[in-house]
């Protein structure tokens, strides 16, 4: 039997959208059948690693295992207890599966890891913040049942949006009520002709079309500018791979969202209009939003906390610094172990630290702000964005460090 | 000082501005408070108001407003 992967072909949509009809009918009605639902979930995510990929499916099978086991032994323990340091182990043992797959290829010459799995980071993430809002008190009773639900949400489980266990119990627990699913319905048609568009049409273009095109350009141009390689191709390679990044992704958050509209279950949005940033930390506020705020709240403010409570700086201005240091090589680092990903982080930490400079300096001063301003500041961000996409599209490396035109 | 002229005050050293006839303001939208001046919010509340405050409970839906600051500060108290 051959395997189906999430949103990739029509045929797909098909089996997905008839599987999804009685969910839909019981949702118009103002009920959620929560059997079925997980039924459905499971009956496609073992679609997705049937046939040749059910070493993945193991892995995903014992991974869920883990993870399951873990947080219910810390939800066990934090009901009378509260340690640092069992809050950290258990910390340490949710992060390990997903610090071993990212590891393994640096390490093994490109080999991937046995345990890895298609979406094994976005469990990863959804567990850790699970475990982090146990020990804060946030969660204050632990479910098993509706975190298993949660972790194997089917829509999103390949490659996000990252939804909270908070915010997804809400969804779960009431079924929502006529107008609003209604209206949910309406979006989630939109979402999901926007997503066609998006990834099938504007993606498609660019990503299967032109960048192979560009990229020979580049390539036979490798010579180029003392060696370096810089040529007018490259250029265009950093633009075409950066609309091809956008839409192919947003593309696909779309069906997530959308999909998880019809089963009535609010998803956060993961894109808004990014290319319209004015700035650095506005694009974070705009790209992959699901992980950008997931690295806030659970990286960012929690370095921030954790730094100005124990005074490590004495300036608030190295606190941040130091804070968005550590976000964006953390974040570099989970892209995968490779120096293009790295360099990434750190550029993108570089950027964010310089625009925080230029904003305080820029405060309580006249400076002039109109539409050019405003144009200016949006180009200038758009190109620093691409420049930094073009170095995590790893092309850079394929250019220096290869010799054969592949 | 009670809650209100204690949240106003940090609020005063966080943006510098006084907020005390824009007690409706979203300090996340227009951009006067940002995640460095949240952290030091929560902290500075533990100090001066002893409200235990976890940093995953901060949504800032919830937080937007000195209004609405106020507000949670009180429940939490």
């Amino acid at each position: 039997m051959p395997s189906m992967q999430p949103y990739t072909d029509p045929r797909y949509f098909c089996i997905l959208l008839l599987a999804l009809a009685p969910l839909v009918l019981g949702l118009l009605r103002g009920r959620r059948h929560r059997n079925y639902e997980s039924i459905v979930s499971l009956v496609f995510i073992v679609l997705m690693f049937a046939g040749p990929k059910w070493q993945q499916g193991v892995s995903l099978i014992v991974y869920v295992a883990w993870q399951f086991g873990l947080i219910c032994a810390y939800a066990h323990y934090r009901k009378h207890n509260n340690a640092g340091w069992v809050y950290y182990l258990t910390l340490f043992a949710v992060i390990l599966p997903l610090a071993i797959v990212k590891i393994t290829p640096a390490v093994a010459g490109g080999q991937p890891s046995l345990i890895g799995f298609l979406g094994i980071s976005y469990l990863s993430f959804k567990a850790i913040g699970t475990l982090m809002e146990m020990r804060d008190g946030a969660i204050k009773e632990l479910r098993p049942l509706l975190y298993l639900s949660f972790l194997l949400f089917m829509p999103t489980i390949s490659s996000g949006p990252i939804d909270r266990y908070r915010h997804f119990a809400k969804s779960y627990d009431n079924a929502p009520s006529r107008d609003k699913y209604l209206d949910m319905l309406s979006h989630g048609v939109r979402y999901l002709f926007q997503g066609f568009l998006y990834k099938y049409i504007i993606g498609y273009y660019f990503g299967t079309i032109l960048l192979p095109i560009v990229a020979r350009r580049a390539l036979l141009d490798r010579a180029a500018a003392g060696g370096t390689g810089i040529s007018l191709a490259l250029v265009a390679y950093m633009y075409v791979y950066s609309m091809y990044l956008f839409f192919d992704f947003a593309g696909y958050s779309l069906f997530a969202v959308s999909v998880s509209n019809f089963m009535g279950i609010d998803t956060p949005m993961n894109f808004n209009q990014p290319f319209r940033a004015k700035n650095i930390k506005d694009f974070w506020n705009r790209w992959h939003m699901s992980l950008s705020f997931w690295f806030r709240d659970y990286v960012f403010m929690r370095i921030t906390f954790f730094t100005m409570k124990h005074r490590w700086f004495k300036k608030r201005v190295h606190i941040s610094q130091f804070a968005y240091l550590c976000n964006f090589l953390i974040m570099g680092f989970w892209h995968g172990v490779t120096w293009y990903y790295i360099t990434y982080g750190i550029f993108h930490a570089c950027a964010i630290i310089i625009n925080d400079i230029w904003l305080r300096f820029k405060k309580g001063k006249k400076l002039p702000s109109n539409r050019w301003t405003n144009a200016l500041a949006i180009f200038v961000t758009f190109n620093v964005v691409c420049f930094s996409f073009l170095i995590f599209s790893g092309f850079l490396n394929k250019l220096w460090f290869t010799t054969a035109i592949r | 000082m009670d809650v209100k002229e204690t949240v106003l005050s940090i609020l005063n050293d966080l943006t510098g501005e006084d907020l005390s006839d824009r007690m409706d303001e979203d300090l996340f939208a227009t951009g006067l408070m940002d995640s460095m001046d949240t952290v030091q919010l929560v902290l500075e509340l533990q100090e001066q108001l002893e409200v235990d405050i976890p940093v995953s409970e901060f949504d800032r839906k919830q937080w937007a407003t000195p209004n609405m600051i106020i507000t949670r500060v009180k429940e939490l108290q």
